[in-house]
């Protein structure tokens, strides 16, 4: 290995107040692929948009080759000979392959005109490399998921950029592609490029990294070579922090899962597939149970969400609802079937501009009137939940878009709630919530719990899953890979199963 | 000193209430001020203007235009467009026309039925047309524009190959009465009108589909997670919409006296404006038949009024562009004013 290509030294950033990193040194040998790990919001993808000229407001310094640089946007890093595939897939669908391939630097012949058939050649060549045999001058969108993130991981991997940064490339990819990719790039570090690797998962990480840094609240914890001694556990003991007691309270506190073998399986799903989002999932979940499904962002689990909601139809599997088969056609009959969702952003649930009371009743106007409405009804329902739930302002004429984030989650679950459901889905029912208004939704769900309704909570944060569920699935890549189940938990174990 | 200061903060609170109620409520008054004005205006201009007379010109010239309004305003309180609305009402003419016995010299190889069958027929047919709109933009996911873009010439076409190129007269005595009769001195087309509005408020207003109307327009997404069957109800204005138009193209060749091609294209604008010029916004959700029926006056108003003003007869189009496009400006900013708030929950 080489000396250091690309040094930092005292990085800080905040984002309007919040610390995002704090005092980071940072260095990258020629030759080096470096794996980066570290919870969501631990800082790893700010330093890597810094380097790459995406923020350009930072304190500290950079050097390239020694030499102190200051990108001010992605164009200048990219002149530097630094190329970002970023976590979003960011792919023009509607063009070809090789256009994709080739976006914004599209090979031009002697008349300024776009090469097409060396354009077309050239992709190939790089596809195949990365084991992908398609047709060059097909329409991106027409593949799945994981061809068009490789084909974005190409556009970088071959722009001839001497360091490449990697951000979760891996989420979409079946094991055969992550091979593949890993053959690539260690193919390209033995010629002399570098890479830095960010990834929730670390078996990836420890497979290809030659070293990793461990990420903590904005902080570098460690930097070590990939040696026998470096695992897994050791990731996740330094990920989560061994020295503050709190915060270690939290992360391996353990919590004990009751799970109620003996209640009625109120939802059962069998061998549900819905491509490429999931596949061959089965599970029951119980009356008087809170089923939490946890999983890093794009394991799946919102799409099994809104499949069990009708909004998405699966390609195969059937689903079960109190021992009778339910065909979903849509989101009414999922609602008629007593199923309930609440959905992960408010936005897509609530009506803004009404009234607190319509915003409780659309969902059960049918059991209010057939034909004309009942608006005093509506505004006694509304009134029961407003003062049930203790949501703020206790007007129910209030418009909704007045209220504070978590009084109009409050609302979000009040709909379901004037009429007990059967099946209630929560996704992500704290995000973005302040610690007050979380344990206010932990209450109402253990509450609506002991009225033996099945509740299946789905996400992203292990926090929520932990605070709320009996049982916990683990969702990765699409597929159920664990479940825990009457034995005591902690967080770190959660991580270490997704 | 202290007891100022509070009346200055009353004061301002009060201000920035009445600021709110004005913001919130803009779209509702400025098309009430506009038909003011124009009323104002062209009293002022022709004494012959402000008569009972012409009030009941003013309300049979907007008739047509009313009963299509209708449905179009449900369409767009989804959030949805149907600019097949005049072609629907022109086909529905001729087919009504097509199974009517018409006079001798009328060569279009018809079949004459009874009345009553003949205006079932003319329903049944725009009936089915709406539901082909329904099922390509809920089913196939056209977009509406663009489907009834199409419906628009398969209406135009319907039309041609059933009156080629001919001009009909005759219809069902009912629908003659309904379009060019009047009870106790007044014409029955403006009751009917009357009574489309009535209902569509009733409707929009009361009952349950009322309210899926303008939660689906507020917001979709909200309106499906919440075990709505959008599709359902978008398809429903559809139809409502193709019929609110059928209905107008019926009466309305009773009322112009004849039915051949093209009759209603201009009614697609007319319509568009009637709704939008009302203040219903185009985004969906907000608005309502109330809005439309100041849209219609305003329309007519205008319509009627320039007739009473000495104008070239070639700026009065203009003029009419010229009305829509400010009332297209508030409806935008309307929708603006509220914005700000939009993220502050």
């Amino acid at each position: 290995m080489g000396p250091a290509l690309l040094e930092l030294s005292g990085i800080s950033k905040s984002f309007g107040g919040v610390q995002a990193l704090r005092a980071v040194d940072f260095s990258l040998k020629v030759g080096e692929i470096h794996g980066l790990v570290g919870e969501n919001g631990a800082g790893k993808s700010t330093l890597m948009k810094i380097i790459a000229g995406v923020h350009a407001g930072y304190d500290g310094e950079m050097r390239v080759d020694g030499k102190v640089v200051h990108f001010r946007s992605s164009a200048d890093a990219l002149a530097a000979g630094i190329g970002m595939v970023h976590q979003e897939l960011s792919v023009a669908p509607d063009l070809t392959v090789a256009e994709n391939v080739f976006l914004g630097v599209q090979p031009v012949n002697r008349l300024g005109l776009v090469a097409w058939r060396s354009m077309a050649r050239r992709a190939s060549e790089q596809l195949n490399s990365l084991g992908l045999d398609i047709d060059p001058r097909a329409r991106l969108g027409d593949f799945p998921i994981g061809v068009q993130q490789l084909v974005e991981l190409s556009r970088v991997l071959f722009s001839g950029a001497r360091i490449i940064i990697l951000d979760e490339p891996t989420s979409a990819l079946s094991p055969p592609e992550i091979e593949r990719l890993f053959e690539v790039l260690i193919r390209l570090k033995r010629g002399g490029r570098s890479i830095i690797f960010i990834s929730h998962f670390l078996e990836d990480i420890l497979k290809v990294s030659d070293e990793i840094t461990i990420f903590r609240n904005g902080r570098k914890v460690a930097t070590t070579p990939v040696t026998e001694g470096i695992n897994k556990a050791w990731i996740i003991e330094r990920m989560i922090g061994a020295g503050r007691e709190e915060l270690e309270e939290s992360y391996l506190g353990e919590i004990k899962l009751t799970s109620k073998p003996e209640a009625p399986v109120v939802l059962e799903v069998k061998d549900l597939t819905l491509a490429p989002a999931y596949r061959d999932v089965s599970f029951a979940a119980r009356g008087g149970e809170v089923l939490g499904i946890y999983g890093f962002m794009g394991c799946g689990q919102l799409e099994l969400a809104r499949t069990l909601f009708g909004k998405l139809k699966p390609d195969q599997g059937s689903l079960a609802i109190s021992g009778r088969p339910a065909n979903l056609a849509n989101t009414s009959a999922a609602r008629q079937a007593g199923v309930a969702y609440v959905a992960e952003s408010r936005r897509s649930m609530l009506f803004g501009e009404e009234p607190i009371y319509k915003n409780v009743s659309i969902a059960v106007l049918g059991r209010l009137a057939r034909l004309v409405l009942k608006p005093d009804r509506e505004r006694a329902l509304a009134r029961e939940q407003v003062k049930a739930l203790d949501i703020r302002p206790p007007n129910v004429e209030a418009r909704l878009r007045g209220l504070s984030g978590g009084n109009q989650q409050k609302v979000g679950l009040a709909k379901w709630l004037t009429h007990a459901p059967r099946i209630l889905l929560l996704a992500e029912p704290t995000r973005g919530m302040d610690v007050g208004a979380k344990e206010d939704v932990v209450k109402i769900v253990r509450a609506l719990r002991e009225k033996g309704i099945a509740i299946v909570v789905f996400s992203t944060e292990p926090e929520t899953v932990l605070s709320l569920a009996d049982r916990v699935l683990v969702m990765r890549k699409g597929e159920i890979a664990h479940e825990f189940a009457d034995e005591a938990i902690s967080k770190d174990r959660l991580l270490a199963a997704a | 000193m202290d007891a100022s200061k509070a009346d200055i903060a009353v004061a301002a609170k009060r201000t920035f209430r009445l600021g709110d109620f004005a913001r919130n409520q803009l779209r509702n008054i400025a098309p009430f001020i506009t038909l003011l004005a124009l009323v104002l205006f062209f009293s002022i201009a022709s004494p012959s203007f402000a008569t009972l007379d012409n009030l009941e010109n003013i309300l049979q010239q907007v008739s047509v235009t009313g009963i299509i309004a209708v449905g179009l305003t449900f369409v767009i309180l989804t959030a949805e467009i149907d600019l097949s609305v005049g072609a629907m009402a022109n086909a529905t003419a001729i087919v009504l026309t097509f199974f009517t016995l018409q006079p001798d010299y009328v060569n279009i190889g018809n079949i004459p039925m009874p009345g009553a069958v003949a205006i079932i027929f003319a329903l049944l047919a725009c009936f089915l047309l709406g539901l082909l709109t329904a099922f390509g933009v809920t089913r196939i996911g056209i977009p509406s524009f663009i489907m009834t873009l199409a419906m628009m010439q398969i209406g135009a076409g319907i039309s041609a190959v059933l009156v080629r190129g001919q001009i009909a007269y005759s219809v069902p005595p009912l629908i003659q009465t309904l379009g060019s009769k009047s009870i106790a001195h007044i014409p029955w087309i403006i009751i009917v009108a009357a009574l489309f509005l009535l209902v569509a408020h009733l409707v929009l207003t009361y009952t349950r589909f009322g309210r899926y109307v303008y939660m689906v327009g507020g917001n979709r997404e909200a309106a499906e997670y919440s075990g709505v069957n959008t599709r359902l109800v978008v398809g429903a204005v559809m139809v409502i919409s193709a019929m609110c138009s059928g209905v107008a193209g019926m009466i309305g060749v009773a009322y112009f006296g004849s039915a051949q091609q093209n009759e209603f294209d201009t009614f697609l604008l007319d319509a568009i404006a009637a709704v939008v010029v009302g203040g219903t916004s185009l985004f969906g959700g907000r608005g309502g038949i109330g809005n439309t029926i100041v849209g219609l006056f305003v329309l007519g108003v205008l319509n009627n009024g320039l007739d009473y003003v000495k104008i070239d007869s070639f700026l009065k189009i203009l003029i009419r562009g010229l009305i829509l496009l400010a009332a297209l400006v508030i409806n935008i900013y309307a929708e603006r004013l509220r914005a700000p708030r939009s993220d502050g929950g």
